[in-house]
C-alpha cells in the first residue's frame, strides 16, 4: 500500500519543552491507524502540526508525496486532510444545518459566493440532508448548536470533518466525554467510513483501539516508542510496562 | 543632533514611566485599558493643585501624585474594572473609552479646558552645555528620575518575591493559579502601581507634553504604540520601544516637521505588519 | 421521503432571506418621514449618513467580529493595510485595534498636511456640489439631500442584506464564531476578512462622500478617534449582527445627542461616556435584548396590521 501521509523528523518545542521530539511516521492509504500514548504524550500536538494549526520547530510533512509543511491550514483541507478536535470546536451560534452547509459549500468552491442566496444550490442541500441523517442530527438541524446536548455536539464535530470529504481523516479522541451507552453511535459512524478513506485515530480505550486498528503507533514523551501491527504492539513488553501498565493503574 | 538625541531619550523615558503600567496589565490580564492616560492626567492635575494652588514644593508634589493616583487606580480597579475582566475585548474597549470620555469632560468642567503648567522650581529651568551638547535641566531630571525608576522596577521584578509571582502570572496566569499564586491580588497591586507610575509620569511630563483635559485622548495612542511595539512579555520590550518612539518622534518633528506625528504611526504599522506580537516579543509562541 | 426533506430544507433556507414585517415597517416609516417630517430633514440627513457609517462598521464588527477604532478613516488605504496584516495572520485583537487606529491617524495627518486640498485643520468649506443628475439641487432645508441620502442608504442596505444571506456571509459568521474551526474546514480566514474589510471600507467611503456632498463641508473631524468611538456607540445601542442595529442606533443616537446637547452643550461627551460604561456594566446582551424587544413588538404590531403575512421565525443564531 502506498504511503499517503508521512512525517520526517517532526519536532515541536513550547518554550523549553519538546512536546513532539523527532517523530517520523508513515500512514498507508486506507489504513486504520491508531496513535496511542499517555496523557501529555504529544498526540494532539502531532495532529495540530499535521493540520497546520501549529508550525513545526523542525521536520517535514508529506501528503500524498507532496511537501505541505509550509501550507496554510485551509489549503491542507482542500487537499483532503480533515480532522476533529479533542475538545469540540463548533460554531455555537450556527445551526447544524448551516454548519454542515458551510463545509460542503466550501469544498465545492461555493463558499465565497456573495450574490447567491444560501439554499439555492440543490447539490449542497442534498448532501447536507444526507450527512445530517447519517449522524442522527436531522431532528435538531434547525437548533442553535450551542444549545445541543453534548452527545449531539460530538456527532456534529465528526460530521463536520466528514463533510469535508477527506482522503485522510484525523480523529482526536472522538468518543471523549461521551457516556458509554452513546459511544457506539459515534464509533459506528467511524467504522462505516469508506475503505479508501485513511483514518488516524487517537483513543484511550484499548478495546476500541484493538477492535478498530490495523496498525498502532505508541507515542511517549513526544517520541515514537513502538510502531507496528496490533499483535506486535500488544506483545511488546515495553508497551506493557510503560503504557498499558500506566493506564491500568490510572 | 546630540541635543535631539538627548531630548528624545528624555521623552522616551517619560513615555516608559507613563506606559509601563499599561503593558503589565495587558500582559497579565489581557485587559485593554484605554483609560490609562486618564490616570496620568489625574496625577498631573493633582500635582498642579498641590504646587500651584496650595504652594507645596514641586518635589513633594511628585510622590503625592504617585500615591494619590495609585489609590485612585486601586479604587477604580476594585469597584469597576473587576466587572469587565472576563468580558470580550470589545466590551473592554467600550468601557474604557467611556471612562476616558467621562474623565475628559469632568476635568474640563472642574479645571477648565485651557492648557495648564505646573510651576517648576527655578533650579530646574534653562539649559547648560556639556561638550557642546545642550542639556535641559528639567529633561535631565526626567532622565534621572525615570532611569532610577526603571532600575528599581527591574530589580523588583527580577529579585523580589512579588516580582517572581508577577512574572509567573504574566507567563501563564492559569499555571500561576495552579501554583497557588493569588493572581487577582497580584493584578490589583500591579494595577495600582501602574496607575501610580502613570500619575507620576503625568505630573513630571506636564512641562513637556502639556496638560489639558484632552490629555488621555492625545496620549492614549502613544501608550498603546509603546505597548504594541514593545510587546507585553517583559518590561525591557516596552522600555526599548519607548526610547525608540521617543527619539523617532522628537527627531521626526525636528527634521521633517511637515510630517509631524507621521513618523511614529508609520513605524508602528510597519512593526505590527512585520511582527504582530511586537518588536521585542519572544521568538517562541505560536 | 429523503427528497421531500431536501425540498423542505431548501424551502426553509430560502425563507431566511425573506423580508420580515418589521423590515417593511422600518422602510415605510423612513419613506413616510420624507413627506411627513419636512421640518426635520437636516437632522434626518445626518441620521441617514451616520446609519450608513454604522452599517459599514456592523459588517466587520457584527459579522466578522473585528474591533475597529479607525473606522472613520476607512477610505481605502485602511482596508489595504488591515488586509496586509490579516494576510500575515496572527494579529491579536489589540494589534488590529492599533493598526486601524494608526491608519486613521495617518489619514488625519495626511489631510492636515495638505491644506491646499483639505483646508487643513479648518476643514473644507464651500464645497461646490454638482446637482444630482444635473437636475436636483441641494437646498438649505435638506429636502433633496435627505431623499438622496435615504436612497443611497437603501440601495447599499439591500446590497449588504444580500451579501449577509449569501454563503460568503455565513462563512463570515463562522469565522467570527470560531476562526480555528473555520480554517479547519477549508475556509481561508484571511481572504474572507480582507474581502469584508474592503467591502465595509467602500461603505464607509460612500458615507464620507455623502457627508461632504450634503453638508458641503468636510473636516478632519471625521478622522478623529472620538468619531470612531461615537460610531461604536451607535452600533452598540442598536445591537450588532442583524444589519438594522446601525440604522436604529443612528436614530436613537442622534436624537439623544440633540437632546443632551440642548441640556449641556459643552459636556455632552461626559454623558456619552457614561452611556458606554453603563452599557458594558449592564451587559451588551441585555441592551441588545432591549432593541430585540422593540423589534419583536414592532413585528407583532405589523403582523396584526398585515394578517396575511405568515409568521416567520427569526432564524436561529441571529440577533444581538
Ligand atoms: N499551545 C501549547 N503551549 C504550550 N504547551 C503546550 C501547548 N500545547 C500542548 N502543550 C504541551 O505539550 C505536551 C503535549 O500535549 P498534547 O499534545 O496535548 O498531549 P496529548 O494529546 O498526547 O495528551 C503537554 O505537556 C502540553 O502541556
Ligand atoms: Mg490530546
Amino acid at each position: 500500500m502506498p504511503v499517503v501521509l508521512e512525517t520526517v523528523g517532526l519536532e515541536k518545542h513550547f518554550g523549553g519543552i519538546a512536546a513532539v521530539a523527532g517523530v517520523s511516521l508513515k500512514i498507508e492509504k486506507g489504513a486504520r491507524h491508531a496513535l496511542i500514548g499517555p496523557n501529555g504524550a504529544g498526540k494532539t500536538t502531532v495532529i495540530n502540526l499535521l493540520t497546520g494549526v501549529l508550525r513545526p520547530s523542525a521536520g517535514r510533512i508529506l501528503l500524498e508525496g507532496q511537501d505541505i509543511t509550509a501550507l496554510e491550514a485551509c489549503k491542507r483541507v482542500q487537499r483532503g486532510l480533515a480532522r476533529t478536535f479533542q475538545i469540540n470546536q463548533l460554531f455555537l451560534d450556527l445551526t447544524p444545518l448551516e454548519t454542515i452547509g458551510l463545509a460542503i459549500a466550501e469544498r465545492l468552491g461555493a463558499g465565497a459566493h456573495w450574490w447567491r442566496l444560501i439554499g439555492t444550490n440543490p447539490q449542497v442541500v442534498e448532501e447536507i440532508v444526507e450527512i445530517l441523517a447519517r449522524f442522527h442530527l436531522t431532528d435538531v438541524m434547525y437548533e442553535r448548536t450551542g444549545n445541543l446536548p453534548y452527545g449531539k455536539q460530538r456527532l456534529l464535530e465528526i460530521a463536520l470533518a466528514i463533510a469535508c470529504r477527506p482522503h485522510v481523516l484525523l480523529l482526536d479522541e472522538p468518543a471523549a466525554g461521551v457516556p458509554e451507552d452513546e459511544r457506539h453511535e459515534i464509533l459506528a459512524t467511524v467504522a462505516a467510513l469508506p475503505g479508501d478513506v485513511t483514518v488516524l485515530l487517537i483513543e484511550h480505550d484499548m478495546d476500541i483501539v484493538f477492535s478498530f486498528a490495523d496498525r498502532i503507533s505508541v507515542l511517549v514523551n513526544g517520541a515514537l516508542f513502538v510502531d507496528g501491527a496490533p499483535e506486535e504492539v500488544a506483545r511488546d513488553p515495553r508497551v506493557k510496562a510503560v503504557y498499558l501498565g500506566e493506564s491500568l493503574d490510572a | 543632533m546630540l541635543t535631539i538625541l538627548f531630548d528624545g531619550i528624555a521623552y522616551g523615558m517619560l513615555l516608559f514611566v507613563l506606559a509601563c503600567g499599561l503593558s503589565v496589565t495587558l500582559g497579565l490580564m489581557n485587559f485593554v485599558n484605554l483609560a490609562h492616560g486618564s490616570f496620568a492626567m489625574a496625577g498631573g492635575y493633582i500635582t498642579l493643585v498641590l504646587v500651584n494652588r496650595a504652594g507645596l514644593p514641586f518635589f513633594a508634589g511628585l510622590p503625592i501624585a504617585f500615591v494619590a493616583t495609585a489609590l485612585i487606580g486601586a479604587l477604580f480597579e476594585r469597584t469597576l474594572y473587576v466587572h469587565v475582566y472576563s468580558r470580550s475585548h470589545l466590551d473592554q474597549v467600550l468601557f474604557t473609552i467611556g471612562l476616558v470620555f467621562m474623565s475628559v469632560a469632568a476635568v474640563d468642567y472642574v479645571m477648565g479646558s485651557q492648557q495648564v503648567f505646573i510651576q517648576i522650581p527655578s533650579v530646574l529651568q534653562g539649559r547648560f552645555e556639556i561638550f557642546g551638547v545642550g542639556v535641559g535641566r528639567y529633561r535631565l531630571l526626567i532622565i534621572v528620575i525615570c532611569g532610577l525608576l526603571t532600575v528599581a522596577l527591574q530589580l523588583i521584578l527580577s529579585s523580589t518575591r512579588f516580582g517572581s509571582r508577577l512574572r509567573a502570572s504574566v507567563d501563564d496566569p492559569r499555571v500561576a493559579r495552579g501554583l497557588g499564586i493569588n493572581v487577582n491580588a497580584v493584578f490589583s497591586l500591579t494595577f495600582a502601581v501602574g496607575s501610580g507610575l502613570a500619575g507620576l509620569g503625568g505630573a513630571l511630563g506636564a512641562e513637556i507634553l502639556g496638560l489639558d483635559p484632552t490629555f488621555p485622548l492625545k496620549y492614549m495612542v502613544y501608550f498603546l504604540i509603546v505597548v504594541t511595539v514593545g510587546g507585553t512579555s517583559s518590561i525591557t520590550g516596552p522600555f526599548a520601544a519607548s526610547l525608540l518612539i521617543g527619539i523617532a518622534d522628537v527627531a521626526g518633528k525636528y527634521y521633517v516637521p511637515k510630517f509631524g506625528a507621521f513618523v511614529i504611526y508609520t513605524i508602528m504599522i510597519i512593526v505590527l505588519i512585520l511582527r504582530p506580537q511586537g518588536l521585542f516579543a519572544r521568538a517562541a509562541g505560536k | 421521503m429523503a427528497s421531500a426533506l431536501v425540498a423542505e430544507v431548501a424551502r426553509r433556507l430560502a425563507r431566511r432571506a425573506r423580508w420580515r414585517p418589521f423590515e417593511y415597517a422600518f422602510w415605510l416609516a423612513a419613506l413616510a418621514s420624507v413627506f411627513l417630517l419636512p421640518g426635520r430633514h437636516l437632522i434626518l440627513t445626518e441620521i441617514a449618513w451616520l446609519a450608513l457609517f454604522a452599517l459599514s462598521l456592523d459588517l466587520i464588527l457584527g459579522y466578522a467580529g473585528i474591533i475597529s477604532l479607525g473606522h472613520a478613516a476607512f477610505f481605502g488605504l485602511g482596508s489595504y493595510v488591515a488586509a496586509l496584516l490579516a494576510k500575515h495572520g496572527r494579529g491579536s485583537d489589540l494589534t488590529r485595534l492599533m493598526v486601524t487606529l494608526g491608519v486613521a491617524l495617518i489619514m488625519r495627518e495626511i489631510a492636515n498636511q495638505i491644506p491646499d486640498i483639505t483646508g487643513g485643520a479648518d476643514g473644507l468649506q464651500g464645497v461646490v456640489v454638482a446637482p444630482i443628475l444635473g437636475v436636483f439641487h441641494f437646498d438649505i432645508f435638506g429636502h433633496v439631500s435627505y431623499a438622496y441620502c435615504l436612497i443611497v442608504l437603501f440601495v447599499l442596505f439591500l446590497l449588504a442584506r444580500r451579501v449577509v444571506y449569501s454563503p460568503f456571509g455565513l462563512s463570515l459568521r463562522a469565522v467570527k464564531g470560531n476562526a480555528l474551526r473555520a480554517s479547519s474546514i477549508g475556509i481561508s480566514v484571511n481572504a474572507r476578512l480582507v474581502a469584508i474589510y474592503t467591502f465595509a471600507a467602500f461603505y464607509a467611503g460612500v458615507a464620507g462622500a455623502l457627508l461632504a456632498q450634503t453638508t458641503a463641508f468636510a473636516s478632519l473631524d471625521v478622522f478623529s478617534f472620538e468619531r470612531s468611538a461615537d460610531l461604536l456607540l451607535v452600533l452598540i445601542i442598536g445591537g450588532t449582527g442583524y444589519l438594522y442595529g446601525g440604522l436604529i442606533g443612528a436614530v436613537i443616537f442622534k436624537l439623544m445627542q440633540d437632546w443632551i446637547a440642548n441640556l449641556t452643550p459643552q459636556y455632552w461627551q461626559f454623558w456619552i461616556g457614561l452611556v458606554l460604561v453603563l452599557i458594558v456594566l449592564v451587559g451588551r446582551d441585555r441592551v441588545g435584548l432591549w432593541t430585540g424587544g422593540v423589534r419583536a413588538l414592532a413585528e407583532r404590531l405589523t403582523r396584526r396590521l398585515a394578517p396575511g403575512a405568515a409568521p416567520v421565525p427569526v432564524p436561529p443564531g441571529e440577533g444581538h
